[in-house]
């Protein structure tokens, strides 16, 4: 599905990574774990199409597409979603419509049919439920005066409704008390199946014992410095990222 | 056919072959006020910007352009522009026309002000300040007629619509009509005032407003500058709030080549409340000024005030906005902001708050904003599949619609509304 090879990319004249490769088959879902300052920030923007990164060297390509050549909207259409760290608040929009002109969106991406504002509402209450997210989200401005629990799952409730083939989960567990973390999971796992696969980007293992991954890397400087089963997740959190360095 | 004078002697010229002529004349009162006026305005002539109030706005264009009165009505069924409520009266370059409009089960007094002249003795000139404002005095001396409202004590007066429109001539034509609109104590009315124009017109509407707001009362005034792209708009409103009052002002600057909208409220009895907001929607080539003064002058009034400009092409925008705190008002609470959204690099505003405070109990805050469409909103909209020229209009639109959803009547806001995405849409299609 995504296939990552030699990627350099500098901000502001600062070389951040500096030769990442990964490849996430279709189907699995991956971590990415990684101390502050390591680069996971900006890999996910590069994926994404966030202006203001250079690239500098290698190619991603993602379902046989040259991913890097792509305008961020493009990336979204064939399936790519970033969970945002950050998600952006966007006052004077809002959120149904924003939501419904997004799936519209990705559904013409797709050769899909619009919906309209009825066939969108009965959509997108089934995945509030789930969720657990109050309808009255819909009709607050996006993530304006949201709390920080509030504006992740907003992200996840975004996920669900786009249905991407590739989600990158930027930090989704931060700022998020445990029953958030497990409604958001919850969110992540009930897409998990043969056509969907994950990058997830944590610096904590914790988000990794609800959203079980099939490996793990460790990004450490800008380079993929080890890579392993589920179990390395749990051995970094005892040993923590000081011991890879050392190993590396 | 010889040129016309132009600038101030123009309009002198105007009003001394007019005098005998214009409405009121024989009028000794309404004389004093003309001669009066055509003297302050013979000694100050067009504001210059060496004119600290005028220092942005530059009015040569108006100056030079040589205006006829407009001519006598012409029989025709002018294009109207959408009806908000049931009442509705029309004016054409500044005359009323009783045939286009209506004024079915209205509870309150609506009088043409040609025709109730004789009786405004005391009340026409009470707030409008024409030896201070050269405008105000050109519409002094040449007024010919306007709207006279009166919401008697405790009605409610519903929405009505006012509407101007200028038509096309060969020469600009000038027309200054004078609105008077009073609403007795506990009184409330919806006032939605739309001026507009068809494409090829040029002239220039100078109206002055004097609004009187009883004791409780609540005037909800909307108004929808849609000029004719050439034309030429500079409103003066004088508004007088009583005690526990409520003087609700949004101001839509859309059309028109160069226009000013300038307000002045007077907050005169404790807990009046006045909103002052707007948004000014500037194409190239276009100028748009507003222009506050509020006077805070008793103890426990609110004001708020937020205007946003949207700028593109070479298009400049203007705003001035100045709060007089006086001594005796105590615990006023005062807002103040004005937010500019640059999309293109030759576009400018300019923006002067201003805050004089005498009073020690006082919450006052300004602020003023100018940016472009934020990245991170962009990319955020652009990551979720929405394509980048889409998701640069949903911004602008929201910038936009913040503004108007501060206006508390319901079909004054849903007028605004449309009158912003109707702007917006345009845009978009011609772009």
């Amino acid at each position: 599905m995504l296939k990552i090879e030699g990627l350099t990319a500098e901000i502001d004249g600062k070389q951040i990574l500096k030769g990442i490769d990964l490849k996430v088959p279709t189907g699995e879902i991956h971590a990415i774990m990684g101390p502050n300052g390591s680069g996971k920030s900006t890999l996910s923007y590069v994926l994404s199409g966030r202006e203001g990164y250079e690239i500098t060297g290698g190619s991603v390509t993602f379902g046989g597409l040259d991913l890097l050549a792509m305008a961020p909207e493009e990336r979204a259409a064939a399936g790519l979603f970033l969970a945002f760290q950050y998600p952006v608040e966007l006052p004077g929009v809002g959120n149904a419509m924003f939501l419904r002109t997004a799936l519209n969106a990705i559904r013409k991406g797709r050769g899909e049919s619009e919906m309209d504002a009825m066939q969108f509402l009965k959509m997108a209450r089934e995945r509030l439920k789930a969720l657990q997210i109050s309808e009255d989200m819909l009709k607050r401005g996006v993530n304006v005066g949201f709390s920080g629990g509030e504006k992740k799952r907003n992200e996840v409730l975004q996920m669900a409704l786009l249905q991407p083939k590739l989600a990158i989960l930027d930090e989704t567990d931060s700022g998020l008390d445990i029953d958030a973390l497990k409604i958001v999971s919850d969110g992540v796992n009930a897409l998990r199946g043969p056509g969907f696969s994950a990058l997830v980007i944590t610096h904590y293992q914790r988000l990794l014992d609800y959203i079980v991954p099939d490996r793990v890397h460790v990004l450490m400087n800008g380079r993929i410095v080890q890579s392993g089963g589920p179990e390395l997740a749990k051995q970094l959190e005892e040993t923590g990222y000081a011991s890879v360095q050392a190993a590396a | 056919m010889t040129a016309l004078p132009t600038g101030a002697a123009g309009f002198l010229h105007r009003f001394d072959g007019l005098r005998a002529r214009l409405p009121g004349a024989r009028l000794p009162w309404i004389q004093a006020l003309r001669e009066q006026a055509a003297d302050a305005f013979r000694a100050q002539g067009f504001p210059t910007r060496r004119v600290e109030a005028w220092k942005y706005t530059d009015l040569r264009q108006v100056a030079d352009a040589g205006f006829e009165e407009a001519l006598s009505v012409v029989d025709s069924a002018p294009a109207l522009p959408p009806a908000h409520g049931s009442a509705r009266v029309v004016f054409v370059d500044g005359r009323s026309r009783p045939d286009l409009s209506t004024l079915d089960g209205v509870a309150y007094g609506i009088e043409s002000l040609a025709a109730a002249l004789e009786a405004q003795e005391g009340r026409l000139g009470s707030l409008a300040r024409p030896l201070e404002q050269p405008m105000v005095a050109l519409n002094t001396m040449l007024f010919e007629d306007g709207l006279v409202v009166t919401v008697p004590a405790g009605v409610a007066g519903g929405v009505l619509d006012l509407v101007s429109l200028g038509t096309a001539s060969e020469r600009p034509e000038a027309f200054h009509p004078r609105h008077l609109i009073r609403l007795e104590a506990g009184a409330s009315l919806t006032l939605i005032e739309t001026a507009t124009g068809p494409d090829g017109a040029r002239y220039l509407h100078n109206p002055v407003f004097e609004i009187e707001i009883g004791f409780g009362a609540t005037l909800t005034h909307a108004r929808i500058q849609q000029e004719a792209p050439r034309a030429f708009q500079l409103a003066t409103v004088y508004a007088r709030v009583e005690k526990g009052g409520t003087y609700d002002n949004f101001t839509l600057n859309a059309g028109g080549k160069l226009v000013r909208n300038e307000i002045h409220t007077l907050l005169a009895g404790p807990a009046a409340t006045c909103h002052m907001n707007g948004a000014q929607l500037l194409r190239d080539g276009q100028h748009a000024d507003t222009t506050t003064v509020l006077d805070h002058a008793a103890p426990d009034c609110a004001s708020r005030q937020t205007y946003k400009t949207v700028l593109m092409g070479k298009s400049r925008g203007v705003f001035q906005g100045r709060i007089h705190v006086h001594q005796v008002a105590q615990r006023t609470d005062g807002y103040q902001m004005n937010q500019a959204l640059l999309l293109s690099p030759e576009a400018e505003i300019d923006s002067k708050p201003q805050l004089e405070i005498y009073a020690d109990d006082v919450k006052c805050s300004h602020g003023a904003t100018v940016g472009q469409i934020d990245a991170d909103q962009l990319f955020y909209l652009r990551a979720r599949g929405i394509t980048e020229a889409r998701a640069r209009s949903m911004l602008v639109e929201a910038f936009l619609t913040e503004a108007v959803e501060g206006v508390q009547d319901e079909t004054a806001r849903a007028a605004l509304g449309a009158a912003v995405t109707g702007w917006w849409d345009g845009q978009e299609a011609t772009a």
